[in-house]
């Protein structure tokens, strides 16, 4: 240990483990490294913290999550205000790569514990994003009553739902995306170490691989199913539909979250192992797609567009009545969209000899009121793939737009 | 009387008829027996003797007469448990007839008092002409056949004890309508994947409280349920009593007409023990009464029957599938036996171990039957 003291996370990556003797690793320019990295940006880079929008929803969706949800304990205003200014600070500083604090994990003094919890140095920042989220819950206290937001409402019960509490609800809540783990699970951990007095997590949740693209660059990527997910998502360059589906809207008010979006998570279990034993065709008409291609069933590629009259030589729709395709489609949900954003996950086993996996569902929304609630609706009462999946989480979060540089986390909210 | 459609099998096909309740059991020995007439059969709660065990193929009349205390039935059963005919029901005191159409072979008679468990065995040997080499699209038309069969003695069972469980309810005797309720939802499980295809009569007369949505009113078995277990009444449940026989009559009209295909058999049987993976094992099936295993079992039963309807045309297509569902049936039924209570089970409190133990069961088994369907495809 001794001999990594003074080498700070970018000392470490950069000119081969010499001492960058700044002794404020925290403050050392990033930017550097990412040019030095330029082979390998895609995916060790760092992502702009502040702007008009908060990263981490239209970002390309990172390989990797950490997401936790907080429950405030400080009963008093300013107690919370100086938390989100704290971890504004820290969370620009972990997404450019840098340790938190003054002397970061490994430069301060001997006798303190480190200031940084030290897991990520030597890692680059990983295009790391951090991206907070109001609940319903959070606007009962501090004042805060006249500002929640209409759309903000508590989710209604959806057919099916068995939600455990314990993995519901929060009153903030954090995403943490990135192309390493660690560097998410780093962020996380801090975030939460900093909050102790004020926050006390109430769930986290990893997720190890995405299942959605938010961009045209990205290759669609597979869910627990085995198919294609997310080939039809709402995407970075259809920048006026996201005006329309994603971004809050000076019209839509409250002021506070007008450039921000709405988000909605869902720990959606999969009976992973009698999902298995379907057979083939049965898993594509339930999801409507070819398993191998993931084109729409009746069609050679997966972003032709998706046939819902076309019936087979029986008179059957080639998509069926209730495959999963046609009732989340914008064209059966009056044109409503989603920004999905979610991952894969596997906690464990659960007791049964089986796999706890499923896919933890984020979707980023100008109004869950139009959007997610009406599609879920019609999702929980038809769709054909409930038989294999359960939902046992939720959550409802208004995240604002971006923090410009000297601002923090919900300054608008609080001002 | 009661009188199911006899439908005309192939020439091996056996053909059941289920010729109705003639009344009390009379006292007849069983050994007046001359070799020609009915079968006589004496089944009680420790015995199933019968006049003879030796008949010539073509169609048998078997007479039931339970002269026990329990419930019993009575069935035939080819190699593997698959069945030939059944009656159902039998209550103490009373006869009916089986009258089943047999070809030659080796077969066994089971009477299983308290309509649990592997029953009272003995051989039953049916001797005449060799039946003629049938082919493959004939073996799997009888297994549907033989399925419907089973299916509509399922439905007719399940029309009467509903019709008792709501009696029950609607006079208000709650004590009777908790007895009753595993015992009537045995015969909707055991049929469960066919009762699905009718589309909202599922949601109807089977929802969990949190499968309704907003807005709609919560209906069927699990609401009585609630209300017989959580507050021991009866009180403003006749309702839905009434709502639920009406229901249950629509499914059985529709379950006696079903038109099944074999690999319709093969994924209801794979969706029994699907319903039996996610719902029973987590106790959320019955999560007021506890009474998840008769479910359970129903679920296993009825997977097991469509399976066995399969089971000529498996036999020769992949024999090693057979043992292996075979052994694996037997194990769940062994662990489904470390719960029995008296004629039922022990309310589904399960600790963590035994509800792994039923997990593991399952799966081991449920893993083999979703291969059936792939077997039954190929040509």
């Amino acid at each position: 240990m001794t001999d990594q003291r003074g080498f700070s996370r970018r000392g470490l990556l950069g000119a081969a483990g010499a001492a960058v003797a700044t002794g404020v690793a925290g403050y050392a320019a990033h930017s550097v490294l990412a040019g030095e990295e330029s082979q390998a940006a895609d995916t060790t880079g760092p992502v702009e913290f502040h702007g008009t929008h908060q990263a981490g929803i239209v970002t390309p969706a990172q390989d990797r999550l950490h997401f936790a949800t907080f429950d405030v304990t400080a009963t008093k205003r300013e107690d919370v205000i100086a938390l989100l200014k704290e971890w504004t600070a820290a969370a620009a500083l972990m997404t450019a790569g840098r340790d938190i604090g003054q002397y970061g994990a490994v430069n301060g003094p001997g006798e303190a514990p480190p200031e940084d919890t030290g897991e990520a140095v030597g890692l680059p920042p990983a295009r790391l994003t951090l991206t907070i989220g109001f609940g319903p819950t959070f606007f009962n206290r501090f004042g805060l009553k006249d500002k929640r937001p209409a759309a903000l409402v508590d989710l209604p019960h959806f057919i099916g739902d068995n939600l455990d509490p314990n993995r519901s609800g929060g009153d903030i809540a954090v995403q943490a995306c990135s192309d390493d783990p660690q560097v998410a699970v780093h962020a996380i951990r801090n975030l939460a170490r900093i909050g102790f007095g004020t926050t006390v997590v109430r769930y986290s949740q990893l997720g190890f691989g995405r299942t959605s693209s938010t961009s045209k660059a990205q290759t669609t990527p597979r869910n627990l199913f085995g198919f294609k997910d997310g080939t039809n998502n709402l995407k970075l360059e259809d920048t006026a539909k996201l005006e329309q589906q994603l971004w809050v809207q000076p019209e839509d008010g409250p002021d506070w979250m007008v450039g921000g979006s709405y988000l909605v998570s869902r720990r959606i279990r999969m009976t992973i192992e009698t999902w298995d034993r379907t057979s083939l065709s049965e898993q594509e008409l339930i999801v409507g797609r070819g398993k191998g291609t993931g084109a729409p069933l009746g069609k050679a590629d997966e972003f032709d567009p998706i046939d819902f009259e076309a019936k087979n030589a029986d008179g059957e729709l080639k998509v069926a009545k209730e495959a999963h395709i046609r009732l989340a489609h914008p064209q059966f949900n009056k044109g409503a969209e989603l920004l999905r954003r979610g991952y894969n996950f596997v906690d464990g086993s659960d007791g049964l000899g089986r796999l706890d996996a499923g896919l933890f569902f984020l979707a980023y929304q100008r109004d869950p009121r139009k959007q997610f609630i009406p599609i879920q609706n019609q999702l929980a009462r038809s769709d054909v793939m409930n038989e294999y999946i359960r939902h046992v989480g939720s959550g409802i979060f208004a995240c604002p737009a971006g923090v410009k540089p000297g601002s923090y986390w919900g300054e608008k909210l609080f001002s | 009387m009661i009188t199911i459609t006899a439908r005309r099998a192939t020439a091996v096909g056996a053909v059941l008829l289920l010729a109705g309740l003639t009344g009390c059991a009379d006292d007849k020995p069983a050994a007046s027996d001359d070799g020609t007439g009915p079968v006589a059969v004496k089944a009680s709660d420790s015995e199933c003797s019968l006049s003879r065990r030796d008949v010539k193929s073509g169609t048998s009349t078997f007479s039931v007469s339970n002269g026990g205390s329990k419930v019993t039935e009575f069935y035939v059963y080819a190699e593997g448990d698959r069945v030939m005919g059944e009656v159902e029901n039998i209550g103490p005191g009373l006869k009916r007839d089986l009258i089943v159409e047999l070809p030659t072979g080796k077969y066994q008679a089971v009477c299983k008092p308290g309509m649990i468990g592997d029953g009272i065995r003995g051989d039953l040997t049916v001797t005449g002409e060799a039946a003629a080499q049938i082919d493959e699209d004939a073996v799997l038309k009888e297994a549907t056949e033989s399925y419907q069969r089973y299916v509509n003695s399922q439905a007719v069972a399940l029309e009467q004890k509903t019709t008792e469980f709501v009696t029950a309810v609607k006079a208000g005797d709650v004590a009777k309508a908790k007895e009753l309720f595993p015992i009537s939802r045995t015969y909707w499980e055991r049929i469960e994947p066919v009762a699905e295809s009718f589309g909202d009569l599922d949601p109807k007369i089977d929802a969990r409280v949190n499968d309704v949505e907003p807005g709609t009113e919560w209906t069927g078995y699990h609401r009585i349920e609630q209300a017989l277990w959580e507050k021991n009444t009866t009180a403003g449940m006749a309702k839905y009593a009434d709502l639920l026989l009406v229901d249950v009559k629509t499914v059985v009209a529709k379950a006696k007409v079903v038109k099944l295909n074999p690999l319709q058999l093969a994924n209801g049987a794979k969706e029994l023990l699907d319903e039996v993976a996610t719902g029973k094992i987590t106790g959320e099936e019955d999560r007021y009464s506890h009474t998840d295993l008769w479910d359970f079992q129903a679920n296993v039963q009825g997977s097991q029957a469509a399976i066995q309807a399969l089971r000529p045309a498996l036999q020769k297509r992949d024999p090693a599938l057979v043992t292996t569902l075979d052994t694996n049936f037997k194990t769940v039924y062994a662990s489904l036996d470390k719960f029995r209570a008296g004629d039922g089970f022990k309310p589904y409190l399960p600790t963590d171990a035994e509800r792994k133990e039923l997990g593991r069961v399952v799966d081991a088994l449920a893993e083999p039957v979703s291969k059936v369907a792939g077997v039954i495809a190929k040509k």
